[in-house]
């Protein structure tokens, strides 16, 4: 496992394709001279920069793209699957989708948004669903993987939410008394205003989706890391190591712990699908509350 | 061949002394969420959205922590 040209380095064997790492993406229909550039299976390229070995299909039709869409088509399955004839008395079929859609409406869109939270509820349904699904993915065979840690996908769902809470704020306030509203804060004399506005601006409009976007993000890459450090790693120890008993039972001991993070990621997995669609409704609510 | 070498870079231990901030900072806001929903249970709900808000404020910092751990070299 070799992860970027100045980052972790924890194996450094003699046989190059051994734990193969999964954060390089790899091209579902490679060019020639994507192969050529790639001797090893897998391996980030040793021989050709990314602007020379690349076409526009070897960059964007990727098996991390295909997993988005994969996740897409599932999320958009189930609802229709749920939401199918509903009945007074539910089915379990529609218990199931009623769960979760009234989770997120009660305790995120009602509790946070407050007055006029209907329309917001399907967008933060849908993508608590979908940011689930795709973190489930990194524990979840065939995948292995889970699609937000790499940061690209991240943006662009961070990007929405400041769009959303943006446009939100515009359309109730008018543009410049939305941003006034958002940099000026209520109550604070003047010269201190000099201080706090830049920050106030800073803060509402640029980290937030910057922090938005890496919490996901880092969370998910750095329990992906985990887990190949434990189980490649611990591979490793156990099955190439043949004359030191005391690496192969570290070996066997850190799959076991394998097991136990795969289990952190779980919970890791709802929890931050949880965060991010609260903090996108906490932002909807700060941009069409009344100052106060 | 070295067997267990990590080759990395100082920018990691940085990242590693930045989120001790953050960490004891999240570890105060929840705390005080759990004392303040033993305290008043029908307050959970308020005390749960104003955590939010606290929480994504403090761990921002871990974040730049770990953007700057891979922008800087």
């Amino acid at each position: 496992m070799a992860y970027g040209p100045s980052g972790l380095t924890v194996l450094e064997t003699e046989v190059p394709t051994f734990g193969v790492s999964a954060f390089d993406s790899r091209p579902l229909f490679p060019s020639e001279r994507w192969q050529e550039c790639h001797p090893h299976e897998g391996l980030a390229p040793q021989i050709c920069s990314t602007s020379e070995y690349a076409t526009w299909t070897d960059i964007w039709i990727t098996n991390h793209i295909l997993q988005a869409v994969i996740a897409a088509i599932l999320v958009i399955g189930f609802w229709l699957i749920v939401s199918h004839k509903p009945q007074v008395v539910p089915s379990k079929r529609q218990w199931i989708g009623e769960y979760v859609y009234t989770m997120i409406r009660n305790g995120v869109a009602r509790e946070i948004i407050g007055d006029n939270y209907h329309k917001y509820v399907p967008w933060l349904v849908a993508m608590f669903t979908f940011i689930i699904v795709n973190n489930l993915f990194g524990s979840f065979f065939l995948f292995m993987f889970p699609t937000f840690s790499k940061v690209g996908f991240v943006w662009g769902f961070a990007i929405i939410t400041w769009i959303l809470y943006n446009a939100v704020g515009i359309k109730k306030w008018g543009f410049f008394p939305y941003v006034k509203k958002m940099i000026v804060p209520h109550g604070v004399p003047g010269p201190i205003l000099i201080l706090v506005t830049p920050l106030e601006f800073l803060s509402n409009f640029i980290i937030r989706p910057i922090t938005l976007a890496l919490r996901l993000f880092a969370n998910l890459f750095a329990g992906h890391l985990l887990v190949m450090i434990f189980v490649v790693g611990g591979t490793y120890l156990l099955t190439q190591i043949k004359d030191n008993i005391i690496y192969n039972v570290a070996g066997g001991f850190s799959l076991l712990i394998s097991f136990g993070i795969f289990a952190l990621e779980l919970l890791v997995a709802y929890l931050q699908a949880y965060i991010f669609v609260v903090l996108t409704a906490q932002y909807v609510s700060s941009a069409q509350e009344e100052a106060h | 061949m070295t067997l267990l070498e990590i080759a990395g870079n100082l920018n990691v231990i940085g990242y590693g002394l930045g989120a001790i901030g953050p960490g004891i900072g999240v570890g105060l806001v929840f705390a005080s969420v759990i004392q303040g929903t033993a305290r008043q249970p029908e307050a959970k709900g308020a005390l749960m959205s104003t955590a939010w808000i606290g929480f994504a404020v403090v761990e921002a910092l871990a974040l730049f922590g770990i953007a700057l751990a891979f922008a800087i070299n």
